[in-house]
């Protein structure tokens, strides 16, 4: 990469990508799909934050809430209040589902940008996964419930009869590159994020850009914990709008 | 950022094959996206459906219907508390409505007593009053009657000393005392003088 060759010319080092390494957590072998990783490691601290705010968090059952307790109101009463929204009554059955998918991406990126941590949400077979699952679903969901009327999606009945197979064309591709635009959305997002703050991090090893260095740091990370719930609500906000679509197809 | 990730794409075949030499020197592997490393997928995303598997487990037996019932729960108590406060508030409206028509009464009872009490005293005092304007007139009445009788008495007094006088005063004249005579005079000379 560019930095790399920039960084030997001047003697620094830059390796903004180490981060998203997956490493074993035991010794250095070979990463088998059962190896527990450094992404094993996080995937299982963002479990059990979650576990923690949710239901450890809950336990007292207070009407008076404890401050965890509103914490974890207000996460589901957000959540509750975007799907209900978004695809109405009677996309709150897949609440749960999507209360997950929401806790999960915004506890992955928040704890990502803990120093030495590694985000989960920054892989695109994370992401891609966690598209992939909602795209499948929701089509598999959207046949289910409507039958062939799901296909009346893709057939705009507003637009003029010539303009319709044109139309249902560019309906099936942006159907289809939903789940792509959708995981690398959140995967590109975090990774640019956590590798711009590297490298302006790099930069601190000269003395005199140093205090310039650590404000862009300080800054960027700022924006990134901006981002990092942004990106979180806009995956979720996304899943319910798919899902509004395979209950309600009609435009 | 679509550059980016086509270089990497490029260089990711062949790191796919040092993947598990370059495990251990992770500077060698910086020059690629660890993102597209795919022998990592299997990995990641076993543990990712371990991971959502339990995170969907718990939250949808455990977390979310707790919340959900401490969140109804809420609502009905504070639907409940509301219902109350409405009962004490028309509670509070009907005591204070007894206590300003008790309020009333006393006052239209404290003044009833004013009255009678006032219409007592009135009579007791008219009652004294008469009584001592009879009393008055009685002793004036008697003090006239004593101051007559004086008069009277002083009357009787002067004509006895005028006719005594009278006659002593003819007698030493060497006059013969003619009673009758005396007494007419004394009679005519005293009218007027003693009225």
């Amino acid at each position: 990469m560019a930095s790399d060759a920039h960084g030997e010319e001047t003697g620094l080092s830059f390796h903004p990508m180490d981060q998203f390494l997956v490493k074993p957590l035991f010794g250095t072998g070979e990463v088998h799909w059962y190896t527990p990783t450094n992404v094993t490691l996080w995937l299982f601290i963002v479990a059990a934050a979650i576990i923690a705010l949710l239901v450890a968090g809950t336990r007292g059952r207070a009407i008076v809430p404890s401050r965890v307790q509103s914490v974890a109101e207000l996460a589901y009463g957000m959540t509750y209040k975007m799907v209900e929204d978004v695809t109405g009554k009677d996309g709150l059955k897949y609440f749960p589902y999507i209360m997950t998918l929401f806790m999960f991406i915004v506890f992955s990126n928040m704890l990502g940008l803990l120093p030495k941590a590694f985000t989960v949400t920054s892989h695109i077979a994370v992401t891609g996964v966690l598209a992939l699952a909602v795209f499948v679903s929701v089509t598999v969901l959207g046949f289910v419930k409507n039958g062939t009327h799901f296909l009346g999606l893709f057939w705009v009945t507003s637009a003029p009869l010539v303009l319709r197979p044109i139309l249902a064309v560019i309906e099936v591709i942006s159907y289809f590159v939903r789940p792509v635009s959708h995981s690398i959305r959140l995967a590109g997002n975090m990774m640019a994020g956590h590798a711009v703050m590297k490298v302006f991090a790099g930069f601190a090893a000269i003395a005199v850009i140093s205090p310039v260095s650590i404000l862009a740091v300080t800054a960027m990370y700022g924006l990134e914990v901006l981002v990092a719930f942004i990106q979180a609500y806009v995956f979720t906000i996304l899943t319910c709008v798919y899902l509004k679509d395979a209950l309600h197809p009609q435009h | 950022m679509i550059s980016l990730l086509e270089t990497a794409a490029a260089t990711a075949a062949e790191h796919t094959e040092e993947a598990a030499a370059a495990a251990g020197h992770g500077a060698e592997q910086s020059s690629g996206m660890p993102q597209l490393d795919f022998s990592t997928f299997p990995n990641q995303i076993f543990w990712l459906i371990v991971t959502l598997a339990v995170l969907y487990w718990v939250l949808s037996r455990i977390a979310l219907p707790r919340i959900a019932a401490v969140l109804s729960d809420r609502q009905g108590a504070v639907t409940g508390d509301l219902m109350a406060a409405e009962e004490f508030k028309q509670k509070a409206k009907e005591a204070e409505a007894a206590y300003d028509k008790a309020l009333a009464d006393a006052r239209t009872e404290a003044h009833k007593i004013v009255e009678a009490n006032r219409a007592e005293i009135q009579k007791e005092l008219d009652a004294a009053i008469a009584h001592a304007d009879s009393e008055i007139a009685a002793r004036t009445a008697e003090s006239e009657k004593r101051i007559r009788e004086i008069r009277e008495s002083a009357a009787t007094d002067a004509r006895e000393v005028a006719r005594d006088v009278t006659a002593e005063l003819v007698r030493s004249f060497g006059g013969n005392v003619d009673q009758a005579a005396v007494d007419s005079a004394v009679e005519s000379r005293l009218k007027g003088a003693l009225q």
